[in-house]
């Protein structure tokens, strides 16, 4: 009898969450697509034309264009929503995020410094410290 | 009484456990771990990042990117990992209508784009090393060769991936095992084309610019 209970059970779980959706519809991969040659193409064409004269500003500009490049990919190709698991993937990704961010940050941040504050030692600097 | 032809004598009533079967339905689980491994996949790409930005300068007399790269050649490598995201969306979709002819020829068009980003990559490198430019040039190359061919070798692993996919897909057909699968991998390989977009852009267009 215990035996028939958990037949039951089994039997009930095994419904096909296949089709509860999560991936996107044509209209949105195409979205996607259309939006990620957008913004690949007008990095590439900032730099390889020389559009602007100042570096600075096409660097920060190249780097925004590829945040938000990233961004529609994990909308429309990954098709994350912040209630996707439960809210857990997002969570999964603020938190992923929040480390990528101070591990870059820091990095080069600190690394930068610290060459800064090094300066080249010469020969006549090397045998004094040594000594 | 009742248990007298199923328990031995003096035996308590015998109980039954489900052991593995409860796994299949759990699809959302599954793609939550998946998505676990991809962030911790994206920290592995994180780190290498912050190694190419405190060490992407330091030429050693050396080459330095802009009379490396050639970007015309990393645009179509670009395009050709774009392509393959949307091909592969495409087999998504025939998959979510159990086509399994069609699902098949998206996937063997985004092998093919896969394939063909990766062989464009090694023609790169081989050019650079004739150029002069092995990774042991400069610590700009060390870490150059360490972030680019990371992201070639799971691009690589992705397509073996495909491959194996293709093969369960055509003997077993668009079971649920097999959609779960498929799916993975879409992660997988929509998430490479994501690191890629960071590479583009800080190694290569940055790299130019400078």
């Amino acid at each position: 009898m215990s035996a028939d209970v958990h037949n039951a059970a089994a039997g009930h779980g095994h419904n096909d969450a296949h089709s509860e959706g999560g991936h996107g519809s044509f209209q949105s991969y195409m979205t996607g697509f259309v939006l990620s040659v957008i913004l690949t193409v007008i990095p590439f064409w900032l730099v390889m034309g020389n559009v602007l004269d100042n570096s600075l500003v096409t660097t920060l500009v190249i780097l925004a264009l590829g945040g938000v490049q990233m961004v529609v990919h994990v909308i429309y190709f990954l098709h994350m929503s912040t209630k996707s698991e439960g809210g857990w993937t997002f969570m999964a990704l603020i938190f992923t995020i929040t480390l990528v961010v101070i591990m870059l940050a820091g990095s080069v941040w600190v690394m930068y410094h610290l060459n800064h504050n090094m300066m080249p030692m010469d020969a006549h600097d090397v045998m004094n410290n040594a000594r | 009484m009742m248990h007298a032809d199923t328990a031995p004598p003096g035996a308590a009533a015998p109980v039954f456990y489900q052991t593995d079967e409860e796994g299949h339905h759990s699809e959302g689980s599954t793609m939550l771990g998946f998505w676990l491994y991809l962030m911790s996949d994206c920290l592995i790409f994180a780190t290498l990042f912050a190694t190419y930005g405190v060490l992407g300068r330091s030429y050693a007399a050396g080459p330095t990117p802009k009379e490396l790269f050639d970007l015309p050649g990393i645009a179509v490598n670009t395009a050709m990992l774009l392509f393959s995201s949307i091909t592969y969306g495409f087999a998504m979709l025939e998959m979510d209508r159990d086509r399994v002819k069609q699902t098949q020829i998206w996937l063997a068009v985004t092998g093919l784009f896969g394939a063909a980003f990766v062989a464009l990559e090694i023609r790169e490198f081989v050019h650079l090393f004739h150029e002069g430019a092995p990774p042991w040039r400069s610590a700009f190359l060390s870490s150059f060769y360490t972030l680019v061919s990371t992201h070639g070798l799971h691009v690589s692993m992705g397509i073996l991936w495909l491959i194996v996919l293709m093969v369960q897909v055509g003997k077993h057909g668009l079971i649920v095992e097999n959609k779960r699968r498929l799916m993975c991998l879409s992660m997988f390989w929509h998430f490479l084309d994501l690191i890629w977009i960071g590479v583009f852009t800080v190694v290569y267009l940055m790299g130019v610019l400078e």
